[in-house]
């Protein structure tokens, strides 16, 4: 069984890959825009928040900024694509690429440690809690937050455009949106989310890491994929609560996994492990659609 | 009122595969006006639509709308004045959003949109009597994805989104063509009735000789990418499918070999 602190560590990454997830949602789902970014975005918003709390600013305003330049790397990518007209996939690698040396360069290093530094954190570590539950509890409401407000985003006039921007971009456009402005602000939202998961993981964590993005893509899409296989992501309250399950459900199998000592897993198994859920919940869909089809024959 | 002078458009300039779509295209409409055109395939009538929807730029000559020059403007800002109804009856809605907010995102077709709730209480009266009139049972279906509608129904929906706000002209893009014989007969009606209560300008292409003189209050022919002919009022009274093709063969010195305008 897991200990009490590798339990609630599961949730805490699951939540922080929930706002990710939350992110990738936008992209992939709602504009149909596969997008990398996010490989250099998570680090960009650990870096810039990390160098930030370092120089003395307050680590909320620090988190902010790291939004912000998430927002700036999604919207350059968006630019590359919706200005340039490269492919969007070739557009945010390009990015991505590029901001393992922005990363380097903001922090000067490879790696900042924040152990000693005020972070969002300090201030819940006087109400009682027990250590290992302060991120849980705080990452429960910033989630609960960025999700009621990408919520009602959705539903509003300008997330509505959006939707139809993704869903049939020539009907979009004959509605008088402006289906590259939507990209850009789409993917731009995305990686704001995903700026602040690095931002809240570099101070969870206690350091910045210049590789601490590696495969975040691939877990934000195994949580959306993982989280859609649970709640059927019929309205977008419905997808978005599907990608917090389906990342802490993520977090939570990877724990066991690595706890479970017949496997003989060990953690540097995780990318292995990781490849293999996202496979598994991509083709188990289809299989148990193929098996039940098969069952109504014989029936027939 | 709409004005083309002298469109000009070629696909593929200097490759083997160059296509003057647009030769010369020039058409007039004016306020109120409901015109039918017909010509045969590559004739020209979906680029001249897209030309002044905007989905497609020309080479040369001048698109005005309601006084306004918008040849160089991109669809989304045209959108306001031109309303569009696709050929494909799944183009012009997104199936994956309810009925209301596919009308939602018409509703405010041309205009800025806010961060306000796009389904909005005061739409609801409008919805459930617009789509009411269509008699097919959507009026309680608001919450309803569009995809569980049949090709039909959501060509007429589209239809009625295309005028829920006025328009300066709507764009008809055989937009009965990709129907069954019943079904497009009722979205032809539906689209005549909606034109002669609202007092539309409206512009339909058709494939069909037949429609094209039974709807509508002057047709225009296009052929190699400019008109070859226009007829209205009197002249276009009990006038039939043979007299239109007589008319071509005579302005042209051609016999029509394509069989699908003849037919139906």
């Amino acid at each position: 069984m897991l200990s009490d602190i590798a339990l609630y560590g599961a949730i805490e990454t699951g939540l922080i890959y929930g706002l990710v997830a939350f992110g990738i949602y936008i992209s992939f789902r709602v504009l149909d825009f596969p997008d990398l970014t996010v490989d250099g975005s998570f680090p960009l918003g650990a870096a810039v928040a990390a160098m930030l709390i370092l120089a003395g600013w307050n680590p909320w305003i620090a988190t902010g900024a790291a939004i912000l330049a998430g927002m700036a790397a999604g919207a350059v990518t968006a630019l590359l694509n919706v200005k340039l007209n490269i492919l969007n996939l070739l557009a945010s690698i390009l990015t991505m690429i590029a901001l393992y040396s922005v990363n380097l360069r903001i922090m000067g290093r490879p790696n900042v440690a924040l152990l000693t530094e005020e972070t969002v954190l300090t201030p819940w570590y006087d109400l009682g809690l027990a250590y290992h539950q302060v991120p849980v509890v705080l990452f429960v409401i910033v989630v609960l937050v960025s999700l009621i407000l990408l919520w009602r985003f959705m539903k509003s006039e300008t997330g509505l455009a959006m939707r139809a921007t993704g869903a049939n971009a020539r009907m979009a456009r004959a509605q008088g949106i402006a289906t590259g402005g939507m990209i850009v602000l789409g993917v731009a939202l995305s990686n704001g989310l995903v700026g602040l998961a690095g931002a809240l993981f570099a101070q969870s964590q206690g350091a910045a890491d210049v590789t601490m993005g590696v495969g975040v893509i691939v877990i934000g899409l195994a949580s959306l994929i993982g989280g859609e296989a649970v709640i059927t992501p019929s309205t977008v309250v419905r997808a978005l609560i599907a990608c917090v399950a389906g990342a802490i459900i993520y977090r939570l199998a990877i724990a066991f996994a690595l706890n479970a000592e017949f496997l003989g897993l060990q953690s540097q198994d995780l990318n292995l492990i990781t490849a293999v859920l996202v496979t598994l919940a991509i083709v188990l869909p289809g299989v148990r659609t193929s098996v039940a089809a098969k069952l109504t024959r014989k029936k027939a | 009122m709409i004005s083309a002078t002298d469109l000009r458009l070629t696909f593929g300039k200097g490759t083997p595969l160059e296509n003057p779509a647009l030769r010369g295209m020039s058409l007039t409409v004016n306020q109120g006006e409901f015109v039918t055109v017909i010509g045969s395939n590559g004739a020209g009538k979906s680029t001249f639509l897209n030309a002044l929807a905007g989905e497609v730029m020309v080479d040369s000559g001048k698109i005005i709308v309601d006084n306004q020059d918008v040849t160089k403007l991109p669809t989304h800002k045209r959108a306001g004045r031109v309303a569009r109804v696709f050929q494909d009856p799944l183009a012009g809605t997104c199936e994956g959003l309810t009925i209301e907010e596919n009308l939602a995102l018409a509703i405010k077709r041309g205009q800025r949109r806010g961060l306000t709730a796009a389904v909005k209480k005061e739409y609801m009266e409008r919805f459930r009597s617009s789509l009411s009139s269509l008699k097919l049972g959507l009026e309680n279906r608001l919450g309803d994805k569009m995809g569980l509608l049949s090709g039909g129904q959501r060509q007429a929906v589209s239809l009625l989104m295309a005028s829920l706000t006025p328009s300066a002209i709507l764009l008809l893009d055989e937009h009965t063509a990709a129907l069954d014989p019943k079904t497009a007969a009722f979205v032809l009606e539906l689209t005549t009735q909606i034109i002669e209560e609202q007092k539309l300008t409206a512009l339909m292409v058709t494939h069909s000789m037949k429609q094209a003189l039974e709807v509508g209050d002057r047709t225009v022919m296009l052929h190699q990418g400019e008109v070859v002919f226009d007829i209205e009022g009197e002249k276009r009274e009990g006038l039939e499918v043979k007299d239109l093709l007589g008319l071509f063969e005579k302005q042209r010195g051609l016999e029509i070999d394509d069989d699908s305008l003849l037919l139906d």
